[in-house]
């Protein structure tokens, strides 16, 4: 059992205007066999949130907390806490000439494991999970998410999820851009992993669709840098009907 | 892509800032094929460094090279032969001259320096391999004039190995016959203080191919020049280059493609990579579409991947067009900083920042390398260069084992 706890985490980014503060206070706390939803309009702060998790250099911690079993994750440099359990799928996947998925893999599998995977053994497991995610064999020798389509950077991040098996994941808007059958096909390895290996899951969203794929145990709604409300599925299913407006009258921030 | 006739060039951007060519600062340059060539030095005037095929050169520290006497005889080769002949030939033998002529000083004073000139010559229809190392040559300033026959028909790859310490002017002649195949590779793995300027002229017949390859790593001022003319119809050529400047290196390569007949076609591709903040590379890339050459298909791009700040890369692709009727001519030139999403991408999957600066270095450069074709030069190649780029495990072959 494995817990990732924020507390009240300030961030900020340095713009050409000055310094912008984007996260104003987030408490959340995820536990290992968790899903948590964060849903909130553009521009609330998502994907700040999940950048800094990660440790993106572009965002500035002013204050608060991420530990990860008590290891204080703030103080780790961004390919620690990959080797601490943290994963992020994002948004927008990055691509890498030259390097290709396979070596990519391997080389990610070995940095994580400590040690390099037995040849033969990890070849079929790369083949089946990329079988899995619908990816063509053919993307093993091409160049990470290089061409790839958006819905094919997707995949290839839910991939990457399945291979690493990190004790918690970041998905910061993973099923945008996906048709419903790459949704559900997307929906499927998260769901296949969580069986798998009980990670905790924050699962950032602007849309309620994905949520009738993975059923999310916590709803956070984020609005202008804070969880706004907290509840059950329960929330999700009125956020469906009713939107971010109720939270974001009045303010100016609305993306 | 410009396709209809003109004349241009592309200053492209040094430093830093990204750059895809753009900015066309259309000037009028004199023809390419119109550069003044001889074989004796005194023919060129002393070199100042003003001149547009030196201005980008440390020319103060080539004085010996340009001005100087230079040691044209013999010196020791290894060869690894199967059916090439590797010989020494005399001067006034009729091969030498006949691919093409000193454009500059320094390939002049080497011109006119030497006593004779290597051999290696494959023989009409063989198809073989031949790699010739040449460790010897010295820091004193020599003289060498080399001449690569391909004979009609033939299909080969030969590797030319450079290592060692050397003060070097040279001329290369490559003359590649009807119909034959040829894969030069040129590799410079010379010592740190090494200089050395080479020129290389290869004179392609009808339906010949030639795979030219430069891979520049060691040295402290490497200038290799490499001139292909596609004087018989259908003929083919791919120039592919890749070089990693290091801090107090200078790495230059001028390449030049001249269309002169009908349904001919050239690729040109040269990777460089630059770390430290004395890191110097220069690529100019000319293609000449002469008026007789119509069917032409060209296409020449240079990329650079700049690693650390104050490094500078020189970019300027130059095309010249002569006659209306091609099928394409195109040229690419950037010069990119080591990207920093790349980086968090690839270390927020666990990999150590060394690792990743590697692994993308490594994956940008080998793209060249893996189009060798020799997988034991390749892995050298690839070794070498992962060393450079710190990496421990990658072990220190010994100079010359590279194949
Ligand atoms: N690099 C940046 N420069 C300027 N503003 C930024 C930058 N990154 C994010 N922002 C701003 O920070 C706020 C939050 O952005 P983000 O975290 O991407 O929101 P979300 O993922 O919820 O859409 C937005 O107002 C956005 O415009
Ligand atoms: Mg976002």
């Amino acid at each position: 059992m494995s817990e990732l706890q924020i507390r009240d985490l300030r961030v900020s980014i340095a713009t050409d205007q000055g310094t912008k503060d984007i996260l104003k206070g987030v408490d959340l706390t995820v536990r290992s066999g968790e899903t948590h939803a964060i849903m909130g309009p553009n521009g609330s702060g998502k994907s700040t949130l999940a950048y800094t998790i990660a440790g993106h250099p572009r965002y500035t911690v002013e204050g608060g907390s991420i530990t990860l079993d008590g290891e204080d994750v703030l103080a780790m440099s961004v390919d620690a806490r990959a080797r601490a359990g943290i994963f992020l799928a994002m948004q927008y996947p990055v691509e890498i000439p030259g390097v290709t998925v396979t070596n990519f893999l391997r080389t990610a599998k070995t940095a994580i494991d400590g040690a390099a995977p037995s040849i033969r053994g990890w070849r079929k497991t790369v083949a089946e999970s990329m079988a899995a995610l619908r990816m063509d064999a053919s993307f093993a020798e091409r160049n990470v998410n290089e061409g790839f389509s958006g819905g094919e950077k997707k995949r290839h991040e839910i991939v990457q999820l399945e291979l690493l098996k990190p004790k918690f994941a970041v998905l910061d808007e993973t099923d945008s851009g996906l048709d419903v059958d790459a949704l559900k096909i997307v929906s499927e390895g998260v769901n296949r992993v969580k069986a798998d290996t009980g990670l905790g899951i924050l699962l950032i969203t602007h849309y309620t669709r994905i949520l009738r794929y993975i059923r999310p145990d916590f709803v956070h709604v984020f609005v202008d840098g804070h969880v706004a409300e907290e509840g059950g599925p329960e929330l999700a299913d009125r956020l469906e009907d009713e939107g971010y407006d109720r939270y974001v009258s009045g303010t100016a921030s609305v993306g | 892509m410009p396709s209809a006739p003109q004349t241009a060039s592309a200053p492209a951007q040094h430093g830093l800032a990204e750059h895809s060519h753009g900015g066309w600062a259309t000037r009028p340059v004199q023809s390419r094929a119109e550069r003044f060539a001889s074989s004796h030095r005194e023919d060129f005037p002393r070199v100042t460094g003003l001149e547009p095929e030196w201005r980008l050169t440390p020319v103060r520290e080539l004085g010996a090279l340009l001005d100087g006497a230079l040691d044209g005889g013999r010196y020791d080769v290894e060869a690894e032969s199967g059916l090439a002949s590797v010989t020494w030939i005399p001067r006034d033998d009729a091969r030498i001259g006949s691919a093409g002529l000193a454009e500059d000083r320094a390939a002049a004073n080497a011109w006119e320096s030497v006593e004779g000139a290597l051999l290696l010559s494959v023989p009409e229809g063989a198809e073989t391999e031949l790699v010739v190392r040449r460790a010897a040559f010295g820091p004193e300033p020599r003289a060498a004039h080399t001449v690569v026959e391909a004979r009609a028909g033939s299909r080969s790859t030969i590797v030319l190995e450079s290592t060692g310490a050397a003060q070097l002017a040279e001329n290369v002649e490559i003359l590649v016959r009807e119909g034959a195949q040829l894969t030069l590779v040129s590799v410079q793995e010379w010592d740190e203080d090494a200089r050395h300027l080479a020129s290389h002229f290869a004179r392609l017949e009808r339906d010949a191919v030639l795979r030219h390859i430069v891979v520049s790593l060691g040295g402290r001022i490497v200038r290799v020049n490499p001139s292909a003319e596609l004087a018989g119809e259908g003929s083919d050529v791919e120039m592919l280059g890749v070089y990693f400047s290091l801090d107090g290196q200078h790495l230059e390569h001028r390449t030049y493609v001249h269309h002169a007949a009908a349904h001919t076609r050239s690729r040109v591709t040269y990777k460089g990579a630059l770390q430290g903040a004395g890191a110097r590379s220069v690529w100019v890339g000319d293609v000449l579409i002469g008026p007789d050459a119509s069917g032409t298909d060209s296409y020449e791009q240079n990329r650079n991947l700049v690693l650390t700040e104050g490094a500078r890369a020189d970019s300027v692709p130059n095309l010249e067009i002569e006659t209306g009727d091609i099928v394409g001519a195109g040229h690419a030139s950037a010069t990119g900083r080591f990207d920093d999403e790349q980086l968090f991408y690839l270390q927020s999957r666990g990999i150590r920042e060394p690792d990743a600066r590697r692994l993308v270095v490594l994956g940008f450069l080998g793209e060249i390398v893996q189009r060798i074709g020799r997988p034991e030069l390749e892995r050298h190649l690839h070794a070498r260069i992962a060393r450079a780029l710190g990496d421990p495990e990658a072990q220190a072959p010994a100079a010359g084992e590279a194949s």
